[in-house]
C-alpha cells in the first residue's frame, strides 16, 4: 500500500511585530550605523501555546470530515505547556478524537517534526496518522533570537488513502552538534556563532546526508524539485548547488515573513511546497538538529485536488502591530502591573473537569432528542421552554460550527492580561447559545451579526499551582 | 386559590443607614444605624420582633454566613434569624421572608434587614468572586458592567438605533438620577451632572462609561412589618401596605436557547405581570405613582422601561429624553437617586428602593418629595442578563385601591 502524506495544514498567530520596530525600541543599546533588520516576525497571543497552535493547525489538515481517518497522533515540540501531562492528548480532546486514538509527544530536538514524521511514513497500517508540529518560543529582549524566532505550528496526516506525496525512504543521523540548546526548564535557548554553525555544522552534515538518501533510491540532484528545508536560505541555496540541483528547487524561505518557528519550521516549509508542487515531482525534506533527517516524497496526480492554499490567508491576515511593549507583554517577558483583581484565585477543580472534559476540551454541547433543541452547556434538562425534557441529550460538537454574534463588550474592568477582555453571546449555526469570550478582536472590531469561529484556547493560568486551563473562544472569521 | 399577600402586611417602620464609602463602619454598625430609625418609626419594643430575615450578597465580604449577623449586631433575644441570599434580590428577598411570616400568622412582627460591606476589598468596583466550580471553566470572567453592557449592543442592534443615540439616551437616566441624589441627604453620589460629561467619561465596558455605572457602596436598610389590624391598634394610621411582592429566576433559556435576543430582560415581565396581578393593577403607566428600579447601569434602567411594560417596544429611549421618568414626568424613576447615586450595597437595594417608596407615600421625602403618591413599586434584577432574579415589590397606602 502506498504510504504518503494525505492532507496537510498550517496555522500561524495573527500577530506580527516588524523587525525594525523591536530594533528600534532598542536602538540605544546597538553602535550606530547597525543595519535595522528586515521583515516581520509572529508572535503567539497570550492565550496561545504549543497545544492550542497545534490544535488549530490540526483542524486546518484535517477539516471538519477528516477525523474519523485518525488513529494516532503525535505531537512535535520544544515548548510543550505540560512536562508531564499529555500534550498530544490534550490537541487529540480539543479535536475530538475520540479516546481510542493513540498520541505521543516528542520533543528536545529542532529534528523533533521529520523524526516523528518519518516514523509514522515506515508505521505500517493504513490509519491515519496525524504529525503536528507546534512552538511558542519564549526568547529574551535584546537577544538575536528574538529577532529571528517566531511562533507557528504545521500539521500533516499521514495515510495510505488519498496520498498527495508518496513516501520514497528516509534517512537519519544522530550528531551530537551543539549549535544551540535550552537547559530543562531554562527559559531561553543560547546559541552558538552563526558561522560556525553554518559551516561546519549545516554545511558538513547536511550534504552527505542528502546525497546518501538519493544514492540509495538511484536518483541525483537533479532529479529533486523542492528542496525543503528549514536551514537559512543562503545555506539551502548553497546546498542545492553543491547537490547539482536547479537553483529554483529552493523556494524562499517563509522565515523572513514569519520568523523561524523552531521545530515546526520544517513542516510549515513542507506545507508550502505542498501548496505548490506538481504531479511527479520529487520533494527532498531536510530536517536538522543533533543530527540529520532527510525524507523523499513524490508529488502524485491527487495533488492537483489540493485545497485552497492555508498559508495564503495566514501571510494575508497578519496583524502587523509595531507595538514592543505588547509583543512583550503577550510573550510573558514584561511584567505588567495587572491590579488586585488579578488576584483571583484560578483553581482548577479537576474532578469537575473531567466529568466536564467533552464540554470543556472539545466544546460538545447538548442535542435534545425530544425537539432538537442544540444547547451549551449539555444540562440535565432541556433549555428550550416548551420542551424541558429530562436526560434525553446527545452529543453535539459544537467547535467546528459556524457563528454569529449576538452581543458583546469590550470590558476594560475585567482582568485580562489583554485588555480589553471581549465577550458575549454567541448564536452557533445549530442554534446554541454560548455566552463566551472572544479573542484576537480589538476594540471596535465587533458587531452584532458578524461572522465567528470558534478556536481553543488558553483560558486562564493558575500561577500558583502552574496549571493552564483551556476553553473555546470566539473568533472573527478572516478570509 | 392562592390570593396572594395584597392588604396583608404592613410596614410600620423602616431605616435606612446613609449609603456611600463608610470606612468608618462596619456591617453591624451600619445594621444598627438602620435599625435605630426604623425602630424608633415602629414605635414597638426591640423584643416585640419574633422573627428575622436577614438578606446578605457578599457573605465573605460584609457579614460571614448565616443569620447571626443580625441576630448578634442587634442583640436580638434569640428569635429565629434566617439568611437570604438572591444576588441584587436579596433585599427584597429578605423582606419577602418577613412578609410572608406575617401574612402566614406565624408571627405578629418580624423583620427583614438588608445589609452589604463592600469597601473593605482594597479595590474599586464589586468584589471578584468565584462563579462555580464548573462555570469558571467555560464562561467568561466577566464583570458586571461587562454583562450588562450586553444589552446595550443587541437592544441598538434589535432596534435599529445607532449607538450614540442610545448612549445619549442613557446619559440622561444617570443626569436624571443625580438631579434626584442631589436631594437626598443619604445619597453616596450627590453631585450633579451633564449629558457632556456622561459621554466623555472613561470607557468601562463598551457602551457603557464610568457615569453609566452605579456606585459601590457599603449601607443597610430595614423593615419592621406586621399585619394591618395591628399596626393600627399600636398607633399607626396612615398605613403602608404590601401590595405584592413577586420573584422570578431564569431557568437557562438565556444562557442557552436562540429564543433570547439577549435586547433585554427574559424574567423582568415575568415577575411583573405577577406582581400587577397580585396587586390588582390593570394599566401601570397610569396607576404607578413612582418607580424604583434596578439602575446598575443606565443601560439596564433603560431597557427595564419596557420590560415593565411602561414604554412601548424600542420606545425607551425616546421616553426618557422626553422626561417621562425624571421626578416631574409621568412616572418618576429613582426619586432618591437609585443605585446609580443613592448607592448600591448589593443586600440593602431592594429594601432601600422601598424605603424611598414608603418615605414618599408618608410625605417624609423631604426636597425630592411628590405630590400626594399612592402607590409605587420596586424592581432588582440580581444577576446578569444572562442568568438573573427578578424582584418585584408593589406597595401603597391601606385603603388607597
Amino acid at each position: 500500500m502506498t504510504r504518503g502524506v494525505a492532507a496537510w495544514g498550517v496555522y500561524v498567530p495573527r500577530r506580527r511585530i516588524p523587525r525594525h520596530a523591536i530594533a528600534d525600541a532598542l536602538a540605544w543599546r546597538q553602535p550606530p550605523g547597525t543595519r535595522k533588520p528586515a521583515g516581520e516576525r509572529s508572535y503567539a497571543a497570550w492565550d496561545e501555546d504549543a497545544i492550542t497552535l497545534a490544535v488549530e493547525a490540526a483542524r486546518d489538515a484535517l477539516g471538519t470530515d477528516g477525523r474519523s481517518r485518525v488513529g494516532s497522533l503525535t505531537l512535535a515540540s520544544t515548548t510543550l505547556p505540560f512536562a508531564d501531562r499529555s500534550n498530544a492528548g490534550l490537541v487529540a480532546a480539543a479535536l475530538n478524537l475520540g479516546a481510542r486514538v493513540s498520541t505521543e509527544d516528542t520533543t528536545g530536538s529542532q529534528r523533533a517534526a521529520t523524526t516523528a514524521l518519518i516514523s509514522a511514513l515506515e508505521r505500517p497500517g493504513a490509519g491515519g496518522h496525524v504529525v503536528v508540529a507546534s512552538e511558542r518560543r519564549r526568547t529574551q529582549p535584546g537577544s538575536s533570537e528574538e529577532l529571528a524566532y517566531g511562533d507557528g505550528a504545521a500539521a500533516v496526516l499521514v495515510a495510505s488513502e488519498g496520498v498527495v506525496a508518496q513516501y520514497l525512504g528516509a534517512c537519519s543521523e544522530a550528531v551530537d552538534f551543539v549549535d544551540h540548546y535550552r537547559e530543562s526548564q531554562a527559559d531561553y535557548d543560547y546559541s552558538l556563532e552563526e558561522r560556525w554553525v553554518r559551516v561546519e555544522g549545516m554545511q558538513k552534515l547536511v550534504l552527505p546526508a542528502v546525497r546518501g538518501l538519493l544514492e540509495r533510491l538511484s536518483l541525483e540532484g537533479g532529479d529533486v524539485s523542492h528542496l525543503v528545508t528549514a536551514l537559512p536560505a543562503a545555506t539551502s541555496a548553497d546546498l542545492a548547488r553543491r547537490l547539482g540541483c536547479p537553483p529554483a528547487v529552493v523556494r524562499e524561505p517563509l522565515v523572513s515573513r514569519l520568523g523561524h518557528a523552531g521545530s515546526a519550521q520544517i513542516l510549515l516549509e513542507l506545507a508550502a511546497t505542498l501548496e505548490s508542487a506538481a504531479e511527479g515531482e520529487l520533494i527532498v525534506v531536510v530536517g536538522f538538529g543533533q543530527g540529520v533527517d532527510v525524507l523523499a516524497l513524490r508529488a502524485t496526480g491527487a495533488i492537483a485536488n489540493r485545497r485552497p492554499s492555508s498559508l495564503a490567508p495566514v501571510l494575508a491576515s497578519g496583524l502587523s502591530d509595531p507595538s514592543y511593549t505588547r509583543f512583550l507583554a503577550h510573550g510573558g517577558e514584561l511584567n505588567l502591573a495587572a491590579g488586585m483583581r488579578a488576584e483571583r484565585d484560578a483553581r482548577t477543580a479537576h474532578s469537575v473537569h473531567y466529568r466536564k472534559h467533552a464540554t470543556l476540551n472539545g466544546l460538545v454541547g447538548g442535542r435534545c432528542t425530544r425537539c432538537g433543541t442544540v444547547q451549551f452547556p449539555k444540562a440535565p434538562a432541556c433549555v428550550n421552554p416548551d420542551c424541558r425534557a429530562f436526560g434525553e441529550q446527545d452529543d453535539a460538537p459544537l467547535a467546528d460550527e459556524p457563528a454569529q454574534v449576538k452581543t458583546y463588550t469590550e470590558d476594560w474592568l475585567a482582568y485580562t492580561p489583554s485588555p480589553p477582555l471581549v465577550y458575549g453571546n454567541v448564536a452557533s449555526a445549530s442554534g446554541a447559545n454560548l455566552f463566551i469570550e472572544f479573542t484576537d478582536v480589538g476594540p471596535g472590531e465587533l458587531e452584532v451579526g458578524m461572522p465567528l469561529r470558534f478556536v481553543f484556547r488558553v483560558k486562564d493560568v493558575d500561577r500558583v499551582r502552574g496549571f493552564h486551563r483551556y476553553f473555546w473562544k470566539a473568533t472573527r472569521v478572516r478570509s | 386559590m392562592a390570593t396572594g399577600i395584597r392588604d396583608k402586611v404592613a410596614i410600620i417602620g423602616m431605616g435606612c443607614s446613609r449609603f456611600g464609602e463608610r470606612w468608618e463602619a462596619g456591617a453591624d454598625d451600619l445594621m444598627v444605624e438602620a435599625f435605630a430609625e426604623a425602630l424608633a418609626d415602629a414605635r414597638v419594643e426591640r423584643d416585640r420582633i419574633e422573627a428575622g430575615w436577614l438578606g446578605v450578597f457578599y457573605q465573605d465580604q460584609s457579614t460571614s454566613r448565616s443569620g447571626l449577623p443580625l441576630s448578634m449586631a442587634l442583640r436580638l433575644p434569640n428569635v429565629p434569624v434566617t439568611r437570604v441570599e438572591n444576588l441584587c434580590a436579596t433585599g427584597t428577598e429578605a423582606l419577602r421572608g418577613a412578609a410572608y411570616a406575617v401574612a402566614s400568622g406565624a408571627v405578629d412582627i418580624a423583620i427583614a434587614m438588608g445589609v452589604e460591606k463592600l469597601k473593605d476589598t482594597g479595590f474599586g468596583g464589586l468584589p471578584e468572586r468565584t462563579k462555580g466550580t464548573f462555570e469558571d471553566q467555560w464562561q467568561p470572567g466577566f464583570t458586571p458592567p461587562g454583562a450588562f453592557a450586553q444589552l446595550g449592543a443587541a437592544y441598538a442592534a434589535r432596534h435599529g438605533v445607532a449607538m450614540d443615540d442610545l448612549r445619549r439616551a442613557m446619559a440622561h437616566v444617570s443626569v436624571k438620577s443625580h438631579a434626584n441624589a442631589a436631594l437626598n441627604p443619604k445619597a453616596h453620589l450627590r453631585n450633579t451632572i451633564t449629558t457632556e460629561q456622561v459621554l466623555a467619561a472613561p470607557m468601562i465596558a463598551y457602551p457603557l462609561g464610568l457615569l453609566d455605572c452605579c456606585g459601590v457602596s457599603d449601607g443597610a436598610a430595614c423593615a419592621i412589618v406586621t399585619t394591618p389590624e395591628l399596626a393600627r391598634s399600636l398607633g399607626h394610621r396612615d398605613l403602608v401596605t404590601i401590595k405584592a411582592l413577586q420573584l422570578a429566576p431564569s431557568n437557562g433559556v438565556e444562557m442557552g436557547h436562540a429564543s433570547w435576543d439577549g435586547s433585554h430582560t427574559l424574567t423582568t415581565p415575568i415577575a411583573a405581570a405577577r406582581a400587577y396581578r397580585e396587586a390588582g393593577i390593570t394599566d401601570p403607566r397610569s396607576e404607578l405613582d413612582l418607580i424604583e428600579v434596578h439602575d446598575c447601569f443606565s443601560v439596564t434602567e433603560l431597557v427595564v422601561m419596557e420590560d415593565l411594560g411602561l414604554s412601548d417596544p424600542g420606545r425607551a429611549p425616546a421616553d426618557i429624553l422626553d422626561g417621562r421618568y425624571d421626578r416631574s414626568g409621568a412616572i418618576p424613576c429613582q426619586t432618591d437617586g437609585g443605585l446609580k447615586c443613592f448607592g448600591h450595597p448589593v443586600g440593602a437595594s431592594g429594601l432601600r428602593m422601598v424605603y424611598e417608596i414608603y418615605n414618599q407615600l408618608l410625605g417624609r421625602a423631604g426636597e425630592r418629595q411628590l405630590a400626594s403618591p399612592s402607590i409605587g413599586l420596586t424592581h432588582n434584577l440580581g444577576g446578569i442578563p444572562n442568568r438573573n432574579v427578578a424582584s418585584i415589590a408593589i406597595v401603597g397606602l391601606h385603603g388607597s385601591r
